[in-house]
């Protein structure tokens, strides 16, 4: 590691397109993570696929966050040079694969909230918000049909299956509640309609998650407390292993090519 | 390999509107509804396609490779069914 952070200019707006590409590039990786590994290959290709979507999705968003913030930073300089704390994703992105229940009820759960999410900020007062959430809904579509498809398979399936995706969904519950999560420089962004209040979105979330969830004969957890942090920069232990290895090559060879 | 759990589907992609669809590949899923969303990820990443088919593989009759001279050789002969033997008036163009 010999190549030093970047500062980040964190301004609200900054701040915020920030928080959604982290997001994106950390499910992403994640994804990328079972290239050769899936269970099958043709999930190989999907979860791949759905890594790339995700992927070019943290570009547009990580592009526009440098031009935002117009410090001569870029894409790769937002991916590779920052560390740990300056990351602003959802903890839920971070959490490792586990198997692949897990794995897809993380993306169950995100992808319902995203499909949402995206579908509402095509309204966005941001020209460039609008328009990537455009071109991410058609995606976050996709990928909610896909990872449901999965777990009403795995809930409704074997003896196996069934009991491993009601382990992922009772693990992975408690950090559902940080996409709805807003703070002050958010409501500000919301109030001037750049950005969209999640609070409104979590009443059709719950109502998508607990259709599927019925349908695969799984429950969901009554508790209801909530881990947060990664917004912020507080993470879980995975996600400084996670980067090491997504920045290992330009922290030792700045700026390497191929 | 057999995989009772996953069987076998054909996968017919068409690329155009007013082309047939045409035999791509095959895939291994569980369900046709499984089978369609593998196809779309497998077959279709580069813009291939307006339109999916998949049908089970089992669903398919075949020829018999070893009565293929039965089969295809007696038309070899007919070169006459090919229409080589016309003269296209120019103004017909190509075709």
């Amino acid at each position: 590691m010999s190549v030093p952070s970047i500062q980040v200019s964190e301004t609200p707006l900054v701040l915020y397109v920030l928080r959604r590409a982290d997001d994106a590039l950390i499910l992403g990786h994640r994804l990328s993570e079972w290239c050769g590994h899936a269970p099958m290959l043709e999930e190989d290709m999907a979860l791949s696929n759905i890594g790339l979507d995700l992927l070019g999705q943290a570009r547009e968003l990580y592009t526009y966050a440098a031009k935002v913030e117009g410090k001569g930073n870029d894409e790769d300089k937002f991916a590779y040079l920052r560390d740990v704390r300056q990351y602003r994703n959802l903890l839920l992105m971070e959490l490792p694969n586990g198997d692949f229940a897990r794995t897809m009820v993380r993306q169950f759960f995100y992808s319902a909230f995203a499909d949402l999410y995206w579908r509402t900020m095509m309204k966005s007062s941001d020209a460039t918000l609008a328009a990537i959430a455009a071109k991410s809904e058609k995606e976050s579509a996709y990928h909610l049909r896909h990872s449901s498809e999965w777990i009403v398979r795995l809930g409704d399936g074997t003896e196996e299956s069934h009991r491993r995706a009601q382990a992922a969904i009772d693990e992975l519950w408690a950090f559902t509640g940080e996409m709805f999560a807003v703070d002050d420089s958010e409501r500000a962004l919301i109030d001037a309609g750049v950005a969209i209040d999640p609070a409104g979105l979590s009443s059709q979330w719950l109502k998508t998650v607990t259709g599927v969830v019925n349908e695969a004969t799984l429950a969901l957890p009554k508790n209801d407390w909530m881990q947060q942090g990664g917004r912020v920069g507080r993470h879980s232990e995975h996600l400084g292993h996670l980067l090491s290895e997504l920045q290992s090559l330009q922290r030792s060879f700045p700026g390497a090519t191929w | 390999m057999a995989t009772p759990n996953t069987p076998l589907w054909e996968v017919f992609i068409r690329s155009r509107n007013g082309l047939a669809h045409k035999h791509c590949g095959s895939l291994h899923a569980a369900d046709s509804t499984m089978a369609l969303r593998a196809a779309r990820d497998i077959y279709t990443r580069r813009g291939e396609g307006l339109s999916i088919w998949v049908v089970p593989s089992n669903a398919i009759t075949a020829s018999d490779p070893s009565e293929k001279g039965m089969m295809f050789e007696p038309a070899e002969s007919k070169i006459y069914r090919h229409p080589t033997f016309y003269d296209v008036p120019e103004e017909v163009g190509h075709m």
